[in-house]
């Protein structure tokens, strides 16, 4: 490339130039009885050297399907192409025979997945499988590949290269799994790397450190890098251009400045409408009345491993924890992951015994009551679990679901069920739904019935953990404006725990970050934001993806909860 | 390494104590059982009186209480003398070691060549899922697991002994031929096909439906996604990422069963007239012979113990995320 092509933008420089990738027309059918014939409607797209194309859409619309195609990891024979072509400079990769489209995968196009505690091979050292990729497309000798390993370790920004290269992945952390995985795509210097989803699974600061990687790596190389999202900040942060996907099909596409700014389908409108943006801090909370709760330096040490010969290792869990919550306020409990948020709220819940430390639920002392004082207060502290999918028992009715708390308190049985299905009414879930399964709602819908659930014990104080971690951005702004409105309504006080400030932002009145086990800093929500007074908040907040893009003013709901 | 050998060290301790447990139960177990050796060999010598049992009784120290036996019995043990059978008049440990090599022989080449097979077959069934290559493994493997063992060690007797006389129908040996050295063991080598096989096609079929289960549900793993998005070739991904991962279970239940082979081959041994510990605990229990049978529940509680510690260590060198979590 010359000086001259190197001013021009991305862009520019693609005209001129055969395309790395041209997908064209390409269908891929799902197995009869799939909710719709075709995971892929007559997709679209080109991809260019030295561009970055995001691939966005929710859950089910085939972005990541297109990406498994193009590497030929489809579930044969179930799931197959059914018709249109995917180019790869020039050349179609569907007709090529296996042993070509072999040399092709990890080595001309390679892919970086979204779980990095599962995508790697747990019985194996990082560098042989990193190893592998050059063995089985290049011909370098062994000590050669075992020193590009090393080079390669050393690039995605991993200490002790030579060390770790011996380690095993259960080893290491998720965000340097995930530079493992980036080190193994680059292995064989690709024209093409597809990263599906690859900081999902990340604490946000972590996802910055990969997403600046990426991001340099990429500029670096030249490569041309489809990178498949659900997140519009991430977007915001790396994209040159912007493919909008839904139900299989193409519905915006075009340069990322435009669709981020100027979006034009109602689809790409209402996605940006509903990513949750953090300048969106509520007003302050008039806290009023004696406290409902006081969490007062709650200490819980975990035990880990030991045995006969071996003393175990205690890992403080949570240390000097202490926070308040009144009546109506919505408290977040902010962290990453292992910060010890889970701790607390699992503590006031009562599912976690705390080593030392007092919570005080209306001036009585939690931790001192015996198993059958306690049982009173299950019943006026409720949660909300994150994984709809895994909290309800999947044989059991959605109306027992609900009733069955108030029955285990003494209530009448169809009393208790003609007021499940009132509050299956007020989440928002038809009539018909207290007859259902588990299995037969999507995702959202679970995490409305989970909610219902809680609120069928006529709690005062919610614990919710992560409840809308899983759920799709469209479907997490629903749930999201959901508590809100039942908070208000009923005037419940509500432990909110995410890792995702966006969230807290929207729907907390106060925040509490949380670090390795302790709180580092609290205050309302527009101090915390505004004026972050700890180091530790300040770099989760500047790690926010996408805080530099401004959602089109058109697009701006209404903070929830503003008065 | 230190872990590793702090982890043995720990094993070795817990052993040794299950084994005095082991060896207090079955002792009472043993004295459980209605009937003692006395009555049996004055049954035997057919005209008995009341005075001769009890001389009998007297001899044998059987007239002893039980805890008082029991205390001679463990601190015999500890001393490495598993006593003397009064019925062979000669001490249990010649017995055992002149039929445990027959038996080890036996049981040991059935488990390596059920667990290679077994192996070999699962992954071949779980790498052609869906195909006749599949069904036919899958028809075979459960034929094989539920036929009884003894009928099939008949028929197979019946097929190549006697209507095509390939191989001999029985025993250890050829009797009287006074082979030595190499002659001895190819005899041996021939005796032991059909028994071989019969033991080990029950085992294999276990091993292959467990490893075919184990490696369709390892094949849907996240990692084997990664493996080929590498570009790897069919058969480094089901050797060094599917088979790698799905042969865990394997290990455990191979573990289990084989600690269980010395003492699970005593129909095989009582078809092929094979002269192991198998038949010798058959006839023991018949005769009463409490010494021998003691000593042949020792044997094979000793072997479960070593074939579970050895299966650890195995699990340990196979899985690096084993020894952190001990």
């Amino acid at each position: 490339m010359s000086q001259f092509d190197l001013l021009r933008t991305p862009t520019e420089t693609a005209a001129m130039t055969t395309p790395l990738l041209d997908v064209r027309g390409l269908s891929i059918a799902l197995p009869p009885g799939a909710d719709r014939p075709l995971a892929v409607d007559n997709l679209t797209f080109t991809l260019n050297p030295d561009e970055i194309l995001c691939v966005v859409g929710e859950s089910g619309s085939g972005k990541s399907m297109t990406a498994h195609a193009m590497m030929g990891l489809l579930p044969a024979p179930h799931v197959r192409v059914s018709g249109g072509s995917l180019l790869f400079k020039g050349k179609d990769v569907l007709a090529m025979p296996e042993a070509e489209q072999r040399s092709l995968r990890g080595g001309r196009i390679a892919m970086v997945f979204q779980e990095p505690m599962t995508a790697l091979n747990p019985l194996m050292r990082v560098g042989r499988q990193i190893g592998e990729s050059l063995r089985e497309h290049t011909d370098l000798p062994a000590p050669a590949r075992r020193a590009r390993v090393g080079e390669l370790l050393a690039q995605v920004g991993l200490p002790n290269p030579a060390e770790l290269a011996e380690a095993y992945p259960f080893r290491l952390s998720g965000g340097q799994r995930q530079r493992v995985m980036i080190a193994m795509a680059l292995a064989c210097q690709p024209d093409i790397l597809i990263a599906d989803e690859p900081t999902t699974a990340l604490d946000v600061t972590t996802q910055k450190q990969i997403l600046d990687l990426i991001r340099s790596i990429q500029a670096e190389r030249h490569m041309g890098m489809m990178f498949i999202t659900h997140d519009f900040g991430v977007v915001a942060e790396i994209a040159h251009r912007v493919a909008v996907m839904r139900h299989g099909k193409l519905v915006e596409y075009g340069a990322a400045s435009d669709v981020l700014n100027r979006p034009q389908h109602p689809y790409t409108r209402q996605l940006i409408a509903s990513v949750p943006h953090y300048i969106e801090h509520r007003d302050d909370h008039a806290k009023t009345g004696a406290p409902l709760l006081v969490a007062d330096k709650v200490r819980k040490v975990f035990n880990v491993g030991g045995g006969l010969f071996k003393k175990s290792k205690p890992v403080v869990a949570g240390d000097d924890l202490s926070l308040t919550i009144h009546p109506g306020e919505t408290v977040g409990l902010v962290g990453e992951s292992g910060s010890g948020k889970s701790t607390l709220g699992r503590s006031i819940v009562g599912l976690i015994k705390p080593d030392s430390g007092r919570i005080l639920f209306e001036g009585t002392d939690l931790l001192a009551l015996d198993r059958k004082g306690f049982r009173p207060y299950r019943r006026t502290v409720q949660m909300v679990f994150q994984d709809p999918y895994a909290s309800l028992n999947p044989r059991h009715r959605v109306g027992d679901i609900v009733a069955q708390g108030p029955v285990a308190f003494g209530e009448d049985h169809g009393r208790a069920l003609a007021r499940a299905r009132e509050l299956l009414a007020m989440v928002g879930l038809d009539g018909s739904a207290a007859d259902r399964f588990p299995h037969e709602f999507s995702g959202g819908q679970r995490q409305r019935i989970g909610i219902a659930r809680a609120l069928a014990m006529e709690p005062k104080l919610l614990v919710a953990d992560e409840p809308v971690s899983a759920l799709d951005v469209s479907v997490q702004g629903q749930v999201l404006d959901l508590l809100d409105d039942i908070r208000r309504r009923l005037n419940l006080a509500m432990l909110f725990i995410t890792h995702d400030l966006r969230v807290a932002a929207q729907v907390c009145d106060t925040i509490a970050v949380m670090r390795r086990g302790r709180i580092v800093e609290m205050g309302t929500a527009r101090d915390v934001f505004t004026h972050p007074r700890d180091a530790y908040t300040r770099s989760l907040l500047d790690a926010i993806p996408g805080k530099a893009w401004h959602i089109p003013d058109d697009l701006q709901k209404i903070p929830a909860g503003a008065h | 390494m230190l872990g590793f050998a702090q982890l043995f060290a720990s094993r070795l301790v817990k052993a040794a104590a299950i084994l005095i447990a082991i060896v207090v139960m079955n002792f009472f177990l043993v004295h459980a059982a209605p009937g003692d050796p006395a009555t049996v060999m004055a049954g035997e010598a057919g005209a008995a009186d009341e005075k001769f049992v009890t001389q009998l009784r007297e001899q044998f120290g059987l007239d002893r209480p039980l805890y008082e036996q029991l205390g001679t019995y463990i601190g015999k043990v500890v001393q490495g003398d598993l006593g003397f059978s009064y019925r062979q008049q000669r001490p249990v440990w010649d017995i055992l070691a002149e039929r445990l090599p027959a038996t080890l022989v036996l049981t040991l080449t059935a488990f390596i060549l059920a667990l290679a097979a077994g192996v070999a077959l699962g992954t071949l069934a779980a790498v052609t899922v869906g195909t006749w290559a599949d069904s036919a493994i899958t028809v075979v493997a459960l034929l094989a697991y539920a036929t009884p063992i003894y009928w099939i060690g008949l028929m197979l007797s019946l097929l190549f002994s006697i209507q095509l006389g390939w191989l001999p129908a029985f025993g250890y040996e050829t009797i009287g031929a006074g082979y030595t050295g190499l002659a001895h063991v190819a005899d041996v080598a021939v005796h032991l096909i059909l028994p071989v096989i019969t033991l080990a096609l029950f085992y294999m079929a276990g091993y292959a439906r467990l490893t075919r289960a184990s490696m369709l549900e390892v094949r849907s793993l996240d990692f084997v996604k990664t493996a080929k998005a590498k570009g790897l070739t069919q058969g480094r991904i089901v050797t060094r990422h599917v088979l790698r991962n799905a042969i865990l279970p394997v290990i455990t239940v191979a573990g289990i069963q084989a600690g269980q082979l010395v003492g699970g081959s005593i129909l095989i041994e009582t078809v092929f007239a094979w002269p192991g510990i198998g038949r010798l605990a058959f006839e023991a229990v018949l005769q009463r012979d409490y010494q021998v049978l003691l000593g042949i529940f020792l044997v094979t509680s000793v072997m479960v113990i070593l074939f579970n510690i050895l299966t650890d260590i195995l699990y340990g060198l196979v899985d690096p995320r084993i020894q952190v979590s001990q």
